[in-house]
């Protein structure tokens, strides 16, 4: 095998944050190589540059002896390298045949292009429908298309962002298929994942990424979940300890949870069952998009379900919408922060009058106290430290961490029995971070009951008390977060429930 | 009750002229709708184009020139709102009401001194023999230029929608312009094309009354028919050749309306006059009531602004 790609000392820097620092390693011809790390370990930042829609600030790279420095992804294709994103770039009312069209800049006719488009699916083992509509397909048939998208423009590499987080099972199978087939034909793959197993599995080689860094290299072959999982998150995995967990009685309780999603792309919920209690931090880990938004809609009262399904201190709250919730002490963060947590062009004192009315008084009688709201908002800004010139500024104008802590402060400060928080740390600054944790924590230390829906595993190992995985609408057994091992975490985001501690037992 | 004046090949050609302007507008917008722009100036345009085509007309005394200069008319007007919304990003609704309001005010100007005036007549287009057969002669040899151009027109745009790689390029800008975008199409420029497209049928429909339908200017003449053009495109789920039986639909209701109020029936002629729009309105529920259909039909950027950030 001769190298197909070198990469040299690629340096890319954002303000604030050094994306990628000096990272060099090789792709041989043929071979499927993983490219490991936690989220922001800098991974989409390095792909994007190899795929031309990120300029390196420096270093180099080397594309079949050759130097490559593609301008545009349309300079990458031309060079033999394509790349399938996380995101599909696919127009739904539009036929297969007619999306690979668009995304080709030779395409050939009609009926030629549906010829190849049969044939290629076919020979890589992944069938396709030219004139099927994308609408009418399942995420992983898209992922296809994408797929044979790329491959009838012959790649040399092939780069998959992800490319498990939104397939079934059986699909990962098929999956793996195809991508061992064009490695056999010589087709190198990048293939950036964090799911242990699936690189265990598949890869020939590792380049594992830490705070935009290098930090090792190995033979997966060779290697254990465990011990990747301790290369890419850096030492020992930090399972805490919980000093004292006496929790308290039963704050909130979901039984049976079902909901069918009428959004197209939406995540079903399927017979979710926990028990929360005063003083206890549950940790609801899995990847993205497993039903994580639906079920923070569920608790928050934005969808409303069977009244027995949620029970708060007893009471059956299903059908309630979020503010009759709120006065009874369930409060929620979601995820997005700009249009769901916040309205982006009100300013904060505004926004902090939005969830915080009823429980902080803002209104009595319907007319908004201003005073009483701008020291609310006031508050939230000194004892979450969030940088702000004022509370009259926009929501829109903060960055994303000043926004996020903003966002938890004003939740936490109402002193809810219940919250709720959808990725509370996500593009938030160490510090900021583990602040936001620590008020978490304390929250529940004086007795409150929470939830933290997160994909950062160390951030639910730190905080949580027990812990369950989302798996395509699924809530895995709930189980004490001390003791648990990334094994165990790994095998209950691949779909088995149950955990081990009872298969083992 | 009388109803042998209501002779049904009669009643079939008055259909297909009530329906014509519908029809021009109509297909305009849907080629507009389906880049993904929602221009609701349709009737502003209209106007634009009646009285343009007027004025070319009787001052060239020609009605196919009058038809040139609706179109050019309509397409120049449209161009204010592609301008202001494709690149100032200005909301598409309000600048399409605007455009309305705009439109009848500006086409009032032009024409004060062309109220009374008879245009020249717009020929018929008879086809020795054949125009003479019973029946069939007459529902389909004896329509003017326009009519048959406003059927070859909707095939046209069919053509261009679904056999060429413009017309799917068109499509894929209405559906994910953030997509088209990344696949290194330019919005923007496509977009107006479409709309200039748009105000041009909006034109030609907006001549056809001013020179054939009723034939004279009179102001805000055009009536609503632009607001049911808009309407005609949703219930046609943004197929062309369902625009074609909505716009006869519709013609042919008008049509009905009228002739009953003429036997002198004892229903008040301002029911019969609502009955088109009530009917519209009725079957524009019953298409939307299927909602995941509906949104798989509609194009899904329609109405949204694009700005393209990198």
């Amino acid at each position: 095998m001769s190298t197909l790609l070198e990469i040299n000392g690629l340096s890319k820097s954002y303000p604030g944050v050094k994306a990628n620092d000096d990272i060099s390693f090789a792709i041989q011809e043929g071979e499927i190589h993983a490219l490991l790390g936690e989220n922001g370990a800098g991974k989409s930042t390095l792909v994007k540059m190899i795929y031309g829609l990120v300029k390196p600030d420096e270093g180099t790279m080397v594309l079949n002896g050759a130097a490559y420095t593609p301008a545009k992804p349309h300079a990458a294709r031309a060079s033999g390298v394509s790349m399938v994103f996380q995101h599909f770039s696919l127009f739904e009312a539009l036929t297969v045949a007619e999306n690979i069209t668009l995304g080709m800049d030779d395409a050939p006719n009609r009926k030629e292009l549906s010829a190849k488009i049969r044939s290629v699916s076919q020979d890589y083992g992944l069938p396709l429908d030219p004139d099927r509509l994308i609408g009418d397909m399942s995420v992983g048939e898209r992922q296809r298309v994408e797929i044979i998208r790329c491959l009838l423009q012959n790649p040399r590499l092939l780069i998959m962002d992800e490319p498990t987080s939104v397939l079934t099972p059986q699909e990962v199978d098929t999956l793996f298929g195809t991508l061992r087939k064009l490695s056999a034909d010589g087709v190198a793959i990048l293939y950036i994942s964090h799911k242990l197993d699936e690189i265990l599995a598949l890869c020939d080689h590792a380049t594992i990424l830490r705070m935009g860094k290098v930090v090792d290299t190995c033979t997966p072959k060779e290697e254990t979940a465990k011990s990747l999982a301790e290369m890419m998150i850096g030492g020992e995995l930090e399972i805490h300890a919980q000093t004292e967990f006496n929790p308290g009685a039963d704050a909130l309780v979901v039984k049976g949870l079902t909901l069918m999603s009428d959004d197209a792309f939406g995540t079903s919920l399927k017979n979710v069952n926990f028990t929360l209690r005063k003083g206890e931090v549950l940790g609801i880990g899995g990847v993205a998009g497993n039903g994580q938004d639906e079920i923070l809609a569920v608790l928050s009262g934005e969808e409303k379900v069977e009244a027995e399904m949620v029970r708060l201190n007893g009471e059956a709250v299903g059908q309630m919408g979020p503010n009759e919730r709120r006065v009874k002490g369930l409060l929620s963060a979601p995820e997005e922060r700009l249009g769901h947590a916040a309205a982006p062009a009100m300013s904060l004192s505004k926004n902090a009058f939005l969830t915080g009315r009823i429980r902080k008084k803002l209104a009595p009688g319907g007319v908004m106290k201003s005073r009483r709201t701008n020291r609310f908002a006031r508050e939230i800004i000194e004892k979450f430290d969030v940088r702000t010139p004022g509370i009259h500024v926009a929501a829109k104008a903060l960055s994303g961490g000043n926004l996020q802590k903003f966002v938890i402060g004003r939740e936490v400060l109402q002193s809810p029995q219940v919250l709720v928080v959808n990725q509370p740390t996500w593009g938030v600054d160490a510090a900021a971070a583990a602040s936001i944790r620590q008020a978490l924590r304390q929250l529940a230390a004086d007795g409150a009951a929470v939830i933290v829906i997160s994909q950062d595993l160390d951030e639910l190992m730190e905080m949580s008390d027990t812990f369950a995985v989302l798996s395509e609408g699924r809530l895995s057994k709930q189980q004490p977060s001390e003791g648990l091992t990334i094994e165990e975490i790994g095998l209950m985001m691949g779909g088995d429930l149950e955990g081990t501690h009872h298969a083992e037992a | 009750m009388d109803f042998s004046s209501l002779s049904p090949v009669a009643m079939i050609v008055l259909l297909i002229g009530a329906a014509t302007p519908i029809l021009l507008a109509a297909i305009g917008e849907l080629v507009v709708e389906k880049s993904g722009v929602l221009n609701l100036g349709v009737e502003g345009m209209m106007i634009i184009g009646a009285v343009c085509g007027f004025i070319v007309a009787v001052n060239t005394d020609s009605p196919m020139l009058g038809l040139v200069g609706a179109a050019v008319g309509g397409a120049i007007v449209s161009m204010v709102f592609a301008f202001l919304t494709q690149y100032l990003l200005s909301n598409q609704v309000a600048t399409g009401l605007a455009l309305t309001l705009f439109g009848l005010g500006m086409a009032a100007l032009m024409g004060r001194s062309y109220n009374g005036i008879r245009p020249p007549r717009m020929p018929r287009l008879e086809v020795e023999g054949l125009t003479d057969l019973p029946v069939v002669g007459r529902l389909f040899f004896s329509h003017d230029p326009v009519i048959y151009g406003s059927l070859v027109l909707v095939f046209a745009v069919w053509y261009f929608l679904n056999r060429t790689r413009s017309g799917l390029v068109l499509r894929a800008c209405g559906e994910n312009h953030e997509a088209a975008h990344s696949l290194g199409y330019n919005v923007q420029l496509i977009r107006f094309g479409a709309i200039m497209f748009g105000g041009a049928c909006a034109g030609l429909g907006g001549a056809y009354v001013s020179l054939v339908r009723v034939p004279q200017w009179t102001e805000g003449m055009t009536a609503g028919v632009g607001w049911i053009a808009l309407a005609i495109v949703v219930f046609a789920a943004w197929k062309p050749w369902r625009v074609i039986l909505g716009a006869y639909m519709f013609g042919g209701i008008t049509i009905l309306q009228l002739s009953l109020q003429a036997l002198g029936i004892s229903i008040s002629g301002a029911y019969l006059s609502m009955t088109p729009y009530i009917v519209t309105i009725v079957v524009l529920v019953i298409m939307s009531a299927d909602r995941k259909k509906a949104s798989i039909n509609a194009p899904a950027c329609l109405g949204k602004s694009f700005h393209a950030s990198h």
